[in-house]
């Protein structure tokens, strides 16, 4: 056999001079930094905020005021029994609303099941959004009209989705990015692994926005992950993380704003981690103080989406007493309509179930309708068949 | 559908697919030059042409965004269909194995099979999802589940197998065309079965959901589909020796399932047995025989049997025509249907 200076073996411990590497081994060069940076990007208190736009900010001002007054409105409704269940997300506004105003009209995003106020602020009708939750229907609304994939209850499963989609649209050659949300639990799915590595394969137009609000129901990121951040694992992707506080509204709207573009100029996905935290429990059926202490929510408080954008707007005389008064009405109003719609009785129709399982119904799916169709009619007619008559048998 | 049928006899004169798996591979391919918006995906589907070849020449011929080779990950492939056919394609999509179709259940039950129903009907999801199954050949562990009871179990899916050529061809171009999911389950032991397919018979497309008489007969119908079909004609001629003139119903489609031609067959008969090579227990034979006995009691002259493979993970292949039902068992329930009370 040829010695040659690659295939030498070496007893055990001996050191193997290569004189090149193997020729299978090609390292990947990549134009755009992967790595996070150690610190959530943010623009609220920094020099940043000077090149933010005015009208952006009053507009994601007015969105975080109906977008916390919604989840309270929603909140109340479960009280009332209006809504089965349904999860706040109280605190996280700012990731709610940015993702939905980024978007351009022919995008598409895939919310997981806290993402009502998403959807919402993307434009769809609330009670649409929430038939969901009030039990209905499983989707209130049509996904193609408006570009918002079904509520995943099932976690990170909608990831795979965005990216086919992404997908298919750029093979057509159409100009559609998806954004898709998920939670910090999610990221340990094995379909949040999948859909990643598929968009980077892909080079799909995708953005992942995990909303990491620091519980998966009650366990802490720090049982979740041993990843320096979440961001962190766009690298072994081979795509850019980035690390953004999720309670600053504009800041996440830069950065989300900044990977659709990327992702619409051919650039491939991104991975963004917003750092940001749930102030209510999990849903209205959790009890968070199982899990965590007062004070951390108390910490949290401290860096509410809303106060500090507000704060901002205050400072630079972009809105006083005023305009706050007029917002909070905005969204009492909005609030009220929304309460007054929840409360009328939504019409069903029980023979829905079996409307829409196959394109046409099988044959057992029809004698199955029938079945319920005659239990109906039977129920409905008046109930001449009083006990004690003594019809014969 | 009628220019679906025009065109498939067309190309079935101009070629000769001899094998299943060549008669699957043209079903995709004329699908595939008819509708640009039929997409083929899995792990191997492209140069290689999938691991038995199914997807042949297809990337050669339509590109690699057409027949696309992806990761190797079951979710992602399908999860990845789901979001095509939001889109508007028609994915269809391999799994290389039956047992490692299993990390994709998750999207298969939660999304695929729902979809139409979560969002009332606004979002079909045409995918074809072809998963060679059974034993048989050999295959060492994890190549040889029978998997049709989970996919019988999860409505809001078509389930479907042939057993000849002409359906490999014929169902598989039905699959791709229907606006509903549907779960192709291939006879992996059956992709070299030869030749029956004659290119002067024009190729047709079978609806889905009719099942077939292979034979007709009057003592006994054995109720199978599948791999199982083989064995079950085979039964049938050496039943002819007992005397037995036996009816072999092939179902073609589990799900939807055939009743009438089933019901019509054993109330000829009066007896049934169903046979398959997937589990007993918990299978497919369980509601196969309680349709049959809730629709033909009083036609039944005994009851209705099943054979079925063993309630035991598959088999190690030196062991596994101890578990695959063969033309013996299946005479042994013909034997059974001589049934008297007492006995
Ligand atoms: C696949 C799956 N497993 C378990 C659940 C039950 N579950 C619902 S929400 C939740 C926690 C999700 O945490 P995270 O992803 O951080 O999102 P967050 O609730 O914080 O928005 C769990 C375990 C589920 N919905 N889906």
């Amino acid at each position: 056999m040829k010695k040659s200076s690659t295939t030498v073996q070496e007893p055990p411990g001996a050191v193997v001079h290569r004189s090149t590497p193997p020729p299978a081994w090609q390292p990947r060069t990549d134009p755009a930094p992967l790595l996070p940076d150690r610190e959530p990007y943010r623009v609220l208190g920094t020099e940043a905020v000077a090149d933010a736009d005015p009208e952006l900010l009053l507009r994601l001002y007015a969105e975080l005021v109906r977008g916390r007054r919604f989840n309270a409105q929603a909140t109340a409704l479960t009280k009332q029994g209006r809504l089965a269940v349904y999860p706040s997300s109280t605190g996280q506004e700012a990731c709610e609303v940015a993702a939905a105003l980024v978007l351009q009209e022919q995008d598409w995003l895939f919310p997981s099941y806290r993402d009502t106020l998403a959807v919402v602020a993307r434009g769809l009708d609330p009670v649409q959004a929430l038939t969901l939750l009030r039990g209905d229907w499983h989707t209130g609304y049509d996904p193609r009209e408006h570009r918002i994939a079904p509520l995943s209850t099932p976690l990170a499963t909608q990831l795979p989705h965005a990216v086919g989609l992404a997908h298919a649209a750029r093979l057509k050659g159409d100009d559609v990015v998806a954004l898709a949300l998920v939670g910090d639990g999610g990221t340990s799915e094995g379909d949040f692994h999948e859909a990643l590595n598929f968009a980077a394969v892909w080079n799909a137009p995708v953005v992942f926005l995990v909303q990491n609000n620091g519980f998966a129901i009650s366990v802490p990121l720090a049982k979740q992950t041993a990843a320096p951040s979440l961001a962190h694992k766009a690298v072994g992707y081979g795509m850019p993380g980035r690390l953004v506080d999720g309670n600053d509204a504009p800041a996440v709207h830069t950065v989300l704003a900044e990977a659709v573009r990327r992702a619409r100029s051919g650039g491939g996905p991104t991975l963004i981690e917003a750092v940001t935290y749930r102030i209510d429990a999990h849903t209205n059926a959790d009890d968070a103080t199982r899990y965590r202490g007062d004070a951390e929510v108390e910490a949290w408080r401290a860096h509410d989406p809303v106060r500090l954008l507000e704060h901002e707007l205050t400072e630079r005389g972009m809105l006083d007493e005023n305009g706050i008064r007029e917002a909070a009405e905005d969204a009492d109003a909005m609030a009220a309509r929304l309460r007054d719609r929840m409360n009328a009785e939504p019409e069903l129709d029980p023979m829905d179930i079996f409307a829409h399982v196959y394109a046409e119904q099988t044959s057992q799916l029809r004698e199955q309708a029938a079945q319920l169709r005659a239990e109906l009619d039977a129920s409905a007619e008046p109930a001449d068949d009083a006990p004690g008559q003594g019809e014969a048998r | 559908m009628t220019t679906v049928a025009a065109t498939a006899a067309k190309t079935a004169k101009a070629a000769k697919p001899a094998t299943m798996a060549q008669a699957l591979q043209r079903a995709m391919r004329d699908a595939m030059a008819e509708d640009p918006t039929v997409h083929v995906l899995g792990e191997d589907v492209g140069a290689l042409g999938g691991v038995f070849r199914v997807t042949d020449g297809l990337a050669a011929e339509f590109g690699e965004d057409r027949c696309t080779d992806t990761p190797l990950a079951e979710a992602g492939i399908l999860g990845t269909a789901v979001g095509m056919a939001m889109y508007g394609l028609r994915p269809v999509v391999e799994m290389q194995f039956d047992a490692f179709a299993y990390p994709a259940f998750e999207q298969l039950t939660s999304h695929v099979a729902k979809m139409r129903n979560r969002t009332r009907g606004a979002l079909p999801m045409p995918i074809t999802i072809r998963v060679p199954y059974g034993g048989g050949i050999g295959g060492v562990e994890h190549h040889s589940d029978s998997s049709e009871a989970y996919y019988m179990a999860t409505p809001g899916l078509h389930v479907v197998t042939p057993a000849t050529v002409d359906d490999a061809y014929g169902l598989l171009r039905a699959a791709i065309a229907s606006d509903d999911p549907v779960v192709f389950l291939e006879p992996k032991r059956l992709y070299w079965s030869k030749a029956q397919w004659s290119p002067e018979a024009p190729a047709t497309v079978e609806p889905i959901g009719r099942a077939v008489v292979r034979r007709t007969g009057r003592s006994a119908t054995l109720v199978t589909y599948g791999p199982s079909l083989t064995v079950c004609m085979e039964a049938a001629e050496a039943a002819r020796a007992e005397g037995w003139d036996l009816e072999v119903v092939d179902l073609r489609s589990l799900v939807p399932f055939d009743d009438e031609t089933v019901v019509a067959s054993v109330r000829r008969t009066g007896r049934a047995v169903v046979v398959h090579e997937s589990n007993g227990f918990g299978g497919p034979g369980g509601e196969i025989a309680a349709r049959i006995t809730e629709r033909c009691f009083h036609h039944l002259e005994a009851p209705v049997l099943r054979v079925a493979g063993f309630d035991i993970p598959y088999p190690p292949p030196m062991l596994e025509q101890h578990h695959l039902p063969g033309v013996d068992r299946v005479l042994d329930a013909v034997a059974r249907l001589q049934w008297e009370a007492d006995s």
